[in-house]
């Protein structure tokens, strides 16, 4: 009981002092624009305070654009997210696993993956008649590869043993697929996704700035070219609890798609 | 009865190495066979050549006149470390080998509900194989197997990871189970006690390349009490086991092959 009690306050010392370090920025933020800083290389001068971001945070919480600039995003992010893994799954199973499909497929994904996806802008640009489905090629691409990696490598590392096994047990080709590879890989499928989702909201962000009318991103730059500078912080700050979410989400549903895969020592 | 092993004229080379010998070997059916050795003196490759796992420089090897070609539900293959999917429940585990033949869920839960019973594991169907300790692990191996109802049962030191009392309540266990379905059994080992325990006939094997120098059949009466390991007459033949095995001074530095083929320590990194 008293160790219980001892390791509940220690609990909430520590929540004590996070929340205190957030405050601590929040202050020093505040100190710096109302004292308007010039730090030689950077300037304060020009950057809202907190209380007006708040504000505007307000403002823009209750605007009837707000749902227009949501949703945009969200359904740019959701399609091309979703193709992202869908693609990047397959594939990586198939490459992971039949060595023809490694031939084929992989020295020409090998020699586009080093280009950042931000850099395919112009020419998805010249690509795609409509700018949003630019945008969607673009979070399209920043999320693949990391998906397509995890995957691979999480096919290779499938216990040799267990397919052994299968196949003795009567699996053939394809099923061994679905019974043992995909499961097999899964975990490493899931650490991919997530990686995939934050450079996918990252691409969407960039993308929309160039070639956007609606979504955050956009409504960030707009704000710029406006001179609403509380807006721009909002918009930051809008993408970060996004990116956040997204996150939490594939977390959630890799936890519920593995209810084998349980942290280290939570098992009895 | 099936499950008639019989070997002809076997080589079989890994890595540019011979690694086993053996000119001709006859397995009746519903034998418990015991290919006991050293490490390295190619009793897993055999054993891996039966699964169909490795496929034979040259000669024949056949389970009831069918030439082996590949893995099949029929010889049914047991590791030292299980190999049971994490990723499934016990149930569905040993359920795994029906659902690959296509029977219905019903049908093949309740036939996986019946031999999770054989083994003594009735409760543990919802868990998950991580939640077993070693011994039961290596239960719900055997079971997953045996759904099948294979002609042969091929064991690759099933028991050599877990602790010595869990050690000899599998053997019994092993068995009891035996004396139900009566498929022959193929069973490698490097422990002389557990060869004699078990075996209606103990197969030798010498190392470089690998090959059968003795033929022993203890001819035990069944079923066996645990403390036939201190008659005179088992005491006897371990004596004679362990003059077979004597150990050569190079004995330790032979690479180890597992049943995949693949060198021992290589595998090892991927045991879970």
């Amino acid at each position: 009981m008293a160790h219980s009690s001892s390791s509940s306050s220690a609990q909430a010392a520590h929540l004590a002092l996070r929340a205190a370090a957030v405050l601590g920025c929040l202050l020093l933020w505040h100190l710096l624009v109302v004292q308007r800083a010039n730090l030689g290389l950077v300037t304060f001068a020009n950057v809202p305070p907190p209380a007006e971001v708040l504000a505007s945070a307000r403002d823009f919480a209750l605007s009837p654009k707000l749902w227009p600039h949501l949703a945009s995003s969200l359904q740019r992010v959701g399609l091309g997210f979703g193709l992202a893994a869908v693609a990047g799954v397959l594939l990586g199973l198939l490459i992971g696993r039949l060595p023809w499909v490694r031939d084929v497929l992989l020295p020409p994904l090998e020699v586009a993956r080093p280009i950042p996806a931000v850099a395919w802008i112009p020419l998805a640009i010249l690509m795609f008649p409509s700018s949003e489905g630019s945008m969607v090629f673009i979070t399209f691409v920043g999320a693949l590869f990391p998906i397509l990696l995890s995957t691979i490598h999480g096919v290779e590392a499938v216990d040799p043993r267990l397919v052994a096994s299968a196949r003795s047990l009567g699996t053939r080709r394809w099923r061994l697929f679905a019974e043992v590879i995909a499961p097999g890989a899964l975990p490493s499928i899931v650490t991919g996704l997530s990686i995939g989702m934050g450079t996918c909201w990252f691409c969407l962000v960039t993308a929309e700035m160039i070639a956007g009318q609606y979504g955050i991103g956009y409504h960030t730059w707009e704000s710029y070219t406006l001179q609403n500078y509380a807006d721009i912080v909002v918009g930051m700050l809008l993408i970060g609890l996004l990116g956040m979410g997204s996150s939490a989400l594939i977390r959630a549903v890799g936890r519920w798609a593995m209810p084998w895969c349980r942290p280290q020592g939570a098992h009895a | 009865m099936s499950g008639h092993i019989s070997v002809q004229g076997l080589h079989i080379d890994l890595g540019g190495a011979p690694v086993l010998r053996q000119d001709a070997l006859d397995i009746a059916p519903g034998e418990f066979v015991c290919l006991l050795g050293p490490s390295g003196c190619g009793k897993s490759t055999l054993l891996g050549a039966l699964a169909g796992h490795l496929v034979p420089t040259a000669g024949k090897l056949t389970v009831d006149g069918q030439p082996i070609a590949g893995p099949h539900p029929e010889r049914g293959l047991v590791f030292q470390q299980h190999t049971l999917f994490p990723w499934k429940s016990v149930l569905a585990n040993v359920a795994f080998g029906l659902k690959m033949k296509g029977v219905p869920r019903a049908e093949r839960e309740r036939q996986a509900q019946e031999l999770l019973a054989l083994v003594g594991l009735e409760g543990f169907e919802r868990r998950y194989p991580r939640e077993l300790s070693g011994g039961m692990q290596q239960r719900v191996e055997i079971a997953r197997v045996l759904i099948n109802h294979p002609r042969v049962l091929l064991m690759d030191e099933p028991f050599g990871a877990l602790d010595a009392l869990t050690r000899v309540r599998m053997q019994q266990l092993l068995l009891d189970v035996w004396a139900r379905v009566r498929t022959t059994v193929v069973f490698v080992t490097h422990d002389i006690d557990e060869a004699l325990f078990l075996a209606d006939r103990v197969l030798v094997m010498g190392p470089r390349p690998g090959r059968v120098i003795e033929d022993l059949r203890p001819g035990f009466a069944r079923p066996r009490p645990a403390d036939l390991v201190t008659d005179p007459r088992f005491v006897a033949l371990k004596r004679h086991c362990l003059e077979l095995l004597h150990p050569h001074t190079e004995a330790a530095e032979r690479p180890r092959f597992t049943p995949l083929g693949a060198p021992v320590a290589a595998t090892l990194r991927f045991a879970i």
